[in-house]
């Protein structure tokens, strides 16, 4: 009798749920079914991924574009496909002539084809035969600009700085209208040497500093106020906004100590930045090698700095490295810390071209790559002359930030691999 | 209980024997306001194996490692009175060097802790960090503390492999290698075998045995048939305080205290 009563129960209940919300009848006690609260998992589900794929899909395209537009200024189609022009040489002004006629023509095509839209905009809906014919008389514009605009391509001439003084003909400017441009000329060598000289003295500086620090904080420190206060200080060094490190580096080195805008403040002002990452993470690093390899190695008699040498830093240094060197990669891309310590706009003169003395190299402001795209994206105007320019420093910074990071994992591994544990 | 007893000790047993190279004298211990060990009174006699027991918290490995200082590493904990004296000297004076206590006084800890180094180069550490480089010394050294840990035959083909590769057992008589290459007079352990299996134990047991022969050992054990097995004498510690301690044999089949003879078969702990 009671069982009978279960199976009864069993089978009523969900019968009256499906009445109430869907039309199908469930075959069987586990069928699926339809609920308010299934919807809402699903839609949640949903939401979630779009957005996630969004990120995705936004971070791609930006690189995507960069990469493509700034292919054009690094690669090239002939033999050694690789335009070393760029990557090599110094910037320059470019020195654009196109041809006066052609450029006349262009122009007088396009004006017209401004007038046609205006005039089919201003057109009645009724008067769709006087539409059509404007449309037509459109698009034949456009294919002779299109025309135009090859040969345009194909007769003007294109001088960078050297060129244009080696030039014994000057092009005449009766058949050749003429421009210049700041900049989009010749290549971006000094400020990838300047930004390899900037990442690689700040790295050496910010890890012996952080780590050294790191090495107290977590061996030698005692907890109380002053480590509290020392920890607060760091964790409000990483919240500074990185204008007020170059504010700061500018004040207290290039003023103050009187470096004036040089590699060495540019330095020390990129290092202090990139501290707070180090000094953390590197702690961490040393936090995480178990106490045995301590106690151990000063059971044996070791002294505190010995145990230290050999039994908790050479096991922290993948960590360390690691974080260290994108914590560099990161501050790297900074433009707002150089901006008034170490970069130029321009400079003719390679870092150790002309030194008078060894420690003026120092002492020199150098060319960098995020300084040079700021010039570059915000002092000359974008067009087809400009674009390579502003978009090849922009791959080729982001290739070796990049590097940068994908060295530190492949040191990482080699190191682990030494030290594992 | 069925107690094979492999000592030989004289039972001689006055407050301070001249063959005591420990002496610990009203000994109050603390971890920042809670006391640790309350007025301990112990000497351990020379090329003997003496084991302390009790119940866990009862105080003694915080007494062990008061032997090396270990616990200076902690940073609230403190010696508040008495003296502990190794070889006639206090430990605990400002002239003494820690570093050359510890190479006098050698540990091996609960977690068998190799370093991530090869064989070789564990056993190499200790005179490594003193600045010794000869390599046939170092060579020397090596075989002669892996023999004295019973270890050689077992790894003499892989000693440029890492410690970590060893077995659970392997490692901690590594651990005990290791401790041997500074050269020590005294061996601390703390709960060596508590993470290793009968068979590894029975190893390990057996090596303490053939080192009393040259050097003191301390033990600390949970294990209160392993502490009649190794040792001449026991210590046991119940709440901070030593409440017995005598020739194994004694504390064992008779001892003076009811709390000892409660823990030693087994009613409590």
């Amino acid at each position: 009798m009671g069982r009978k009563e279960i199976q009864q129960n069993g089978k009523l209940e969900p019968f009256n749920l499906m009445q109430k919300n869907s039309h199908k009848e469930p075959t069987h006690l586990f069928s699926k079914r339809f609920s308010k609260k299934k919807v809402l998992e699903e839609s949640v589900t949903y939401l979630l991924r779009t957005l996630t794929y969004l990120v995705i899909v936004l971070a791609g395209y930006l690189f995507l574009d960069i990469a493509y537009k700034g292919s054009k200024a690094i690669f090239k189609t002939e033999a050694p496909f690789i335009n070393t022009q760029f990557l090599t040489e110094k910037p320059q002004t470019l020195h654009v002539f196109e041809p006066l006629e052609i450029d006349k023509k262009l122009s007088k095509i396009r004006s017209e084809v401004l007038s046609l839209n205006i005039k089919t905009k201003s057109l009645s809906s009724a008067n769709t035969e006087q539409a059509k014919e404007y449309s037509t008389t459109i698009k034949a514009h456009n294919n002779e600009i299109k025309r135009l605009d090859i040969l345009r391509k194909k007769d003007r001439l294109t001088f960078s700085d050297t060129e244009y003084r080696a030039l014994e003909f000057t092009p005449s400017l009766d058949e050749f209208k003429y421009n210049t441009y700041a900049y989009s000329g010749g290549g971006i060598g000094p400020a990838i040497i300047g930004t390899t000289l900037l990442v690689f003295g700040s790295i050496l500086i910010a890890l012996t500093m952080g780590v050294l620090c790191a090495i107290y904080l977590s061996e030698y420190s005692k907890p109380g106020r002053s480590l509290q206060a020392i920890r607060l200080s760091i964790l409000n060094l990483s919240g500074v906004p990185s204008i007020v490190f170059g504010l700061f580096g500018f004040g207290l080195f290039v003023l103050y100590l009187d470096w004036g805008v040089s590699l060495i403040a540019g330095w020390f002002t990129l290092a202090l930045m990139a501290l707070p990452v180090i000094i953390t993470a590197s702690e961490e690093s040393m936090r995480a090698i178990p106490k045995g390899f301590r106690e151990g190695s000063l059971a044996l008699g070791a002294s505190k700095w010995t145990c230290i040498r050999t039994n908790v830093l050479p096991y922290a240094l993948p960590g360390i490295l690691t974080s260290s060197i994108m914590g560099i990669a990161r501050v790297a891309g900074e433009t707002a810390p150089i901006m008034f310590t170490a970069a130029y706009a321009l400079r003719d003169r390679l870092p150790w071209e002309g030194l008078e003395n060894t420690t003026d190299f120092f002492f020199q402001g150098v060319m960098a790559l995020p300084y040079h795209i700021y010039v570059v994206s915000s002092k000359i105007p974008q067009n087809e002359y400009t674009q390579n320019m502003q978009y090849g420093t922009a791959l080729v910074f982001l290739l070796i930030v990049g590097s940068f990071a994908l060295s530190s994992i492949i040191l990482r591994a080699k190191v682990r691999k030494k030290y594992d544990w | 209980m069925n107690v094979n007893f492999q000592t030989d000790s004289k039972k001689s047993d006055t407050p301070s024997t001249p063959k005591a190279v420990i002496q610990a004298r009203d000994l109050d211990f603390s971890y920042g306001d809670s006391q640790a060990l309350f007025n301990i009174n112990m000497d351990i006699h020379k090329k003997e194996v003496t084991a302390f027991i009790g119940p866990s918290g009862c105080g003694k490995s915080t007494f062990l490692r008061c032997f090396n200082r270990m616990n200076d590493l902690i940073e609230i904990a403190k010696i508040k009175s008495g003296t502990i004296k190794i070889s006639d000297v206090d430990i605990y004076d400002k002239n003494v060097d820690v570093i050359e206590l510890r190479k006098h006084v050698g540990m091996v800890f609960q977690k068998s802790n190799p370093f991530p180094k090869s064989i070789y180069e564990n056993i190499a550490y200790g005179m490594r960090i003193q600045g010794i480089k000869n390599k046939k010394e170092l060579d020397e050294t090596v075989e002669t503390c892996l023999k004295g840990a019973a270890l050689w035959d077992e790894v003499k083909d892989r000693l440029n492999q890492s410690a970590l590769g060893l077995s659970g057992g392997q490692q901690q008589r590594l651990c005990i290698a290791r401790a041997l290459a500074v050269k020590p007079k005294i061996i601390l352990m703390d709960e060596p075998c508590s993470a290793l299996d009968p068979v590894a134990t029975a190893k390990v047991e057996e090596l303490i045995h053939k080192l009393k022969k040259q050097y003191t050992i301390v033990v600390v054990t949970h294990n209160m048939q392993q502490a009649a097995r190794v040792s001449d004498r026991t210590a046991f510690f119940y709440l901070g305080r030593l409440v017995e301690y005598g020739p194994t044999e004694q504390i064992f089949m008779n001892p003076e205290n009811p709390k000892t003879e409660a823990y030693v078969s087994g009613r409590f702990g």
